[in-house]
């Protein structure tokens, strides 16, 4: 029997807002429990909601990157459940008439091909409050901190066939939310979350199969061996003659397996209305303008212009696009110093494997646009190697500084004089008659040899290009 | 219309209130007469009527996104049936 | 019972300096010890915070910065919001719920200078008709203790017609201002929905509830909806729309406007007695110069089960926060959350409240969402409709505010649907979210009759002037109880 597997991606991202959807307190990160819950977030009786403006200029935002419909008039309503952490008793989110619906978003696969995933709709709801269960003493403590922080909640057509297919569309996603600044994605952090519905079906069956959802998928590693476990989960279950159950499940990382979470509303009657204290949110075609004229450049056309402004390679343009900061950065390396392929090799490169053993974003890069341009300046004018180079920027991201002063302090020039490095080669010719007898007998590799001699006696500082000029000339003669 | 035990039962349920066997015929009694009272509804032709949204024909305001809210947790919590360490407590959830 | 004196006469004395705030406010203390076991009107009085409130009101006035409400005590329903003092909605799951916040009329009429000397009784969570569902206890009709007030509102409407107070403010989701008003002989008024803020004002049906004004006349009432009235940012709902000065057009002649009278108003229901005082309040406006004729709405008949689905769906809502978690009654002995939500909730609220819960739960649910709720959201539409209609052809409506005259404590506490029939006049207006007034027009059998009066969206002004001028001409709204 073949099987197709069908995946729906639903992703909560955590809008960057400074204050929650409905109330002015904070959204920030990591504050002491219950200290960013004001009287609208904790439900208090007499308390109502009102309408956080930057909320509806990210959702529009974003429906107009992925090419959908932002919808003129979009209401919200009332999603009814008893939990903890949901101290209204209900979660005010949107039901029939979502802000944002249709969209797509294309994946490149890795055989290159590109394939379109519709977006069912993208729609706005506030986020609940935490629990805790460690040292409660057998009890559960809850954080409101986190209620009313504002979400889109993204759904996805259910038209990815595979758990890498699910893989490539939630990294796009990621990739395009923080391109258009309306979240930073951290998934740690829990601002972009993920369940996917996942169904199995013989190939070429129409029908769909009963789904099971997997909930809270909060890291990369480890949502392509939930979705494999799960597909094969339901495979098996399917051809040792059982049905799978509609339910939802977690993913055990230290286990590799998903196994059934209690349910938070056995019946699941959610009871939607339309919230009454909340009018119908109308956008203008005036406020589509303003949110069209100031979209920023998104991935793919970056990419596109990267590609033919700087003729730089694909894979180049995939790391150097990866995020609009990175972009950002290159370009400003590019303006100053004129020239793009060096550019990309170093900020890829140095600069990249830097950030990373640090764990730093761009934006914390200890060196900065303007000092990395410097320093390539020097590499373009000779004034040092490609490979001092390497040592100047290791000692401007430890020690600070720019290239000029550290090449001057450290007394990295390069030696371009002709004389000099004449003088320099016939010493080694001198010193080592065998490799010139190798040489003369045609064994072209010891011209290495000869450069590395000068390159030790040198500290590196001989321009290489000159050296192998003049040895080739001073040999053959 | 009549509702039945399993229906106050199931509805109670939804509602998280308790309803005593003794009291169920007193629910399904009174309950019944409401939902027979409202049954008229069904009489009324609205085949083109568009719902009302809200008394007044007006949109949604758009607040500016400011915090305007401080950390006020010990004036909320004296409310509290039970806290600890800031938290609000409540018996174990299992997830 | 000694005379009551209104708003405005006390003003006047605290203006000219014949009597102090001090002065009032202890009269008013001391009419509440008097009188107020009988009556159950309050279930807080506050004595302290409110000679506080007098002595700042008296100083304000020194200083040449008083106003007409400075210094005038008055109390608020139990439903807003009071920082510091107990707001406990008439419930168990209240009981000891201090908010640490003013509601914004609380606020507004604070600022004004008004001294509150309490929070009134009230229908638990402001669902009923009677002042029978309270946890504190039944109020009782000033006017014959062995009846009801009327609610929700009834513990302001009996404190005011008992002259405790020359006002309280009410709320009003499907006649809990006017119906109140009625059946206790005083002036009770609704604004239009979204002119006055709801923030603070703990939710019953959101789309439905307005706060509102209980007093001795419409020149009263003008007053105190002068302060409370205007755009409130904590509160989506809130309108924009400007305050006129509803005082300056109070007494504009109304000669050559038009009142329009339901003909579907008139019917078995309403007592014979009480629809001729009706008439003879309408004779006095025909006498003015104003032109009555008979309009239509066709669809009275589906507005009570109209609001009988919309109100319980959204207060299910409204009230499911109530879980004992962070604030309110916790059942004592909890293993799980299941017992911690179901008996706290079940303990905490009163069987009236828990009907109301259940009716919503079911019209909301799955199967039910379209027969019920969304059909109930198309009728409303429809009954609006109908109202507009009558606005472009008449300039107010006019008719009775209850079909009978005060009913018997515990007479119907029985049968659900008989209490809700007695809303039968008022609630067509909170579905339409318009401003309506219950102003006295007679006597039946010693119980006081109610007109009502209804306007278009945010005409308060004429409303107003027109439940004024009618006060000029007679004096049903100057009979007390205890006098004839």
């Amino acid at each position: 029997m073949q099987w197709e597997t069908v995946i729906g991606l639903e992703i909560h991202a955590q809008l960057a807002t400074k204050s929650k959807i409905f109330s002015g307190a904070s959204t920030a990160y990591g504050a002491e429990p219950n200290t960013q819950a004001c009287l609208v977030d904790l439900g208090y009786p007499g308390v109502l909601p009102v309408l956080n403006r930057e909320v509806v200029v990210m959702a529009a935002r974003f429906g107009m990157a992925v090419d959908a419909t932002v919808a003129p008039r979009s209401i919200f309503a009332r999603k009814n459940y008893f939990y903890p952490d949901l101290p209204k008793g209900y979660q005010i989110s949107q039901f029939e008439l979502p802000i944002v619906e249709g969209g797509h978003i294309d994946l490149t696969l890795e055989d290159g091909k590109v394939k379109r995933i519709g977006i069912t709709r993208a729609h706005l709801e506030e986020d609940a409050g935490k629990s805790m269960h460690e040292n409660m003493e057998g009890k559960t403590g809850i954080d409101l901190n986190r209620a009313g922080t504002p979400l889109l909640e993204i759904v996805s057509e259910p038209e990815l066939s595979s758990a890498k297919e699910a893989v490539n569309y939630m990294r796009r996603m990621h990739q395009l939310v923080r391109y258009l600044g309306i979240s930073d994605g951290n998934m740690q952090e829990g601002s972009f979350r993920c369940d996917a519905n996942i169904s199995v079906r013989p190939k070429g069956q129409a029908e769909l199969g009963t789904r099971a959802e997997l909930k809270n998928l909060n890291s990369f590693r480890f949502i392509e061996k939930a979705i494999n476990f799960e597909v094969e989960r339901q495979i098996e279950l399917i051809e040792d003659g059982g049905k799978v159950v509609q339910e939802t499940r977690l993913y055990d990382s230290a286990k590799d397996e998903t196994r059934p979470m209690r349910s938070k509303e056995e019946a699941n009657d959610y009871r939607y209305f339309p919230d009454p204290d909340l009018l119908p949110v109308e956008i203008s075609e005036e406020f589509l303008s303003a949110v069209r004229d100031a979209m920023p450049e998104l991935p793919q056309a970056k990419a596109e212009r990267f590609a033919e402004q700087y003729g730089l390679k694909p894979a180049d343009i995939e790391v150097l696009t990866g995020s609009r900061a990175t972009a950002d950065f290159f370009e400003a390396v590019v303006a100053d110093l004129g020239e793009a392929k060096l550019a990309a090799n170093w900020v890829s490169g140095e600069l990249g494997g830097a950030l990373n053993r640090d764990n730093l974003d761009i934006a914390d890069s200890k060196v900065s646009a303007r000092a990395l341009a410097g320093l390539l300046k020097r590499i373009h004018d000779n004034t040092i190697s490609g490979k001092i180079a390497k040592d100047v920027f290791a000692a401007m991201w430890d020690e600070g500084g720019d290239a000029d002063s550290i090449i001057e302090s450290k007394g990295l020039k390069q030696i371009t004089d002709s004389g000099e490095l004449e003088a320099l080669v016939d010493k080694v010719i001198a010193d080592n008659p065998e490799q010139v007898e190798q040489f003369r007998a045609g064994k072209d590799k010891v011209l290495g040899f000869f450069v590395g001699q000068i390159m030790k006696a040198t500290q590196g500082k001989a321009n290489p290009g000159q050296i192998n000029q003049i040895l080739r000339d001073k040999l053959s003669a | 219309m009549t509702l039945s035990r399993e229906d106050i039962e199931y509805i109670a349920h939804l509602a998280r209130l308790e309803v005593s066997k003794s009291d169920v015929p007193a629910y399904v009694d009174k309950l019944g007469r409401i939902i027979e009272f409202i049954d008229e509804l069904g009489q009324a032709d609205t085949a083109d009527i568009v719902p009302m949204a809200h008394p007044l024909d007006m949109s949604q305001r758009l607040r500016p996104d400011e915090v305007t809210e401080g950390d006020d947790r010990d004036r909320f919590q004296a409310n509290a049936p039970e806290t600890e360490k800031g938290l609000y407590v409540v018996p174990r959830v299992v997830e | 019972m000694t005379q009551r004196l209104t708003i405005a006469e006390q003003s006047r004395l605290l203006r000219s300096g014949e009597a102090s705030s001090r002065e009032l406010t202890q009269t008013s203390l001391d009419r509440i010890a008097l009188h107020d076991e009988a009556l159950n009107a309050f279930i807080e009085v506050t004595p302290e915070h409110a000679l506080t409130a007098a002595k700042a009101a008296d100083q304000r006035r020194k200083e040449g910065n008083g106003g007409a409400l400075t210094g005038v005590p008055m109390a608020h329903k139990d439903i807003f919001c009071t920082r510091d003092i107990r707001t406990t909605c008439a419930s168990r799951m209240l009981e000891d719920f201090v908010a640490p916040y003013d509601a914004t009329v609380v606020e507004r009429l604070a600022s004004a200078g008004m001294v509150s000397v309490g929070k009134t009784n009230m229908d638990e969570f402001a669902m009923g008709s009677s002042n029978e569902t309270s946890y504190f206890g039944p109020v009782k009709n000033p006017w014959d203790h062995a009846k009801s007030p009327g609610g929700s509102s009834g513990g302001s409407a009996a404190a005011v017609a008992a002259g405790l107070v020359a006002m309280a403010t009410g709320t009003d989701t499907g006649g809990s201002v006017r119906q109140p008003a009625a059946l206790c002989g005083i002036t009770g008024f609704k604004p239009t929905y979204g002119r006055v803020s709801r923030y603070g004002i703990i939710a019953f049906a959101s789309s439905l509830d307005q706060a509102g004004v209980l007093a001795l006349s419409a020149e009263d009432v003008a007053l105190v909806t002068q302060v409370m009235a205007g755009f409130d940012e904590r509160d989506s709902t809130s309108s924009p729309a400007e305050v006129p000065d509803y005082l300056a057009t109070l007494e504009a002649s109304v000669s050559g406007k038009t009142i329009g009278v339901p003909r579907e108003y008139f019917d078995e229901g309403l007592d014979p007695a009480y629809a001729e005082a009706v008439n003879a309040a309408l004779d006095v406006y025909r006498q003015m110069g104003a032109a009555v004729r008979e309009v239509s709405l066709p669809n009275l008949s589906l507005a009570v089960p109209t609001y009988y689905v919309v109100c319980p769906a959204e207060a299910s809502s409204n009230l499911s926060r109530y879980d004992g978690v962070r604030f309110g009654h916790r059942a004592d002995n909890i293993d799980d959350l299941e017992s911690l939500y179901k008996r706290s909730r079940t303990e905490g609220f009163g069987d009236e409240v828990k009907r109301r819960i259940m009716t919503g739960t079911y019209v909301l649910s799955a199967g039910y969402y379209d027969a019920y709720y969304l059909q109930a959201q198309k009728v409303r539409q429809l009954i609006s409709d109908d109202l507009q209609r009558c606005f472009e052809q008449v300039d107010i409506l006019a008719g009775p505010t209850t079909p009978t005259t005060a009913f018997g404590i515990g007479e119907k506490v029985d049968d659900p649907v008989q209490m809700y029939l007695n809303d039968i006049y008022t609630v067509s207006v909170n579905l339409a979210g318009l401003p309506g007034i219950s102003i006295p027009c007679g006597m039946v059998d010693g119980l006081p009759a109610g007109l009502q009066l209804v306007g278009p969206h945010f005409a308060e002004a004429s409303v107003l002037n027109f439940a004024h001028l009618y006060q000029k001409e007679t004096d049903w709204h100057q009979r007390q109880p205890g006098q004839s």
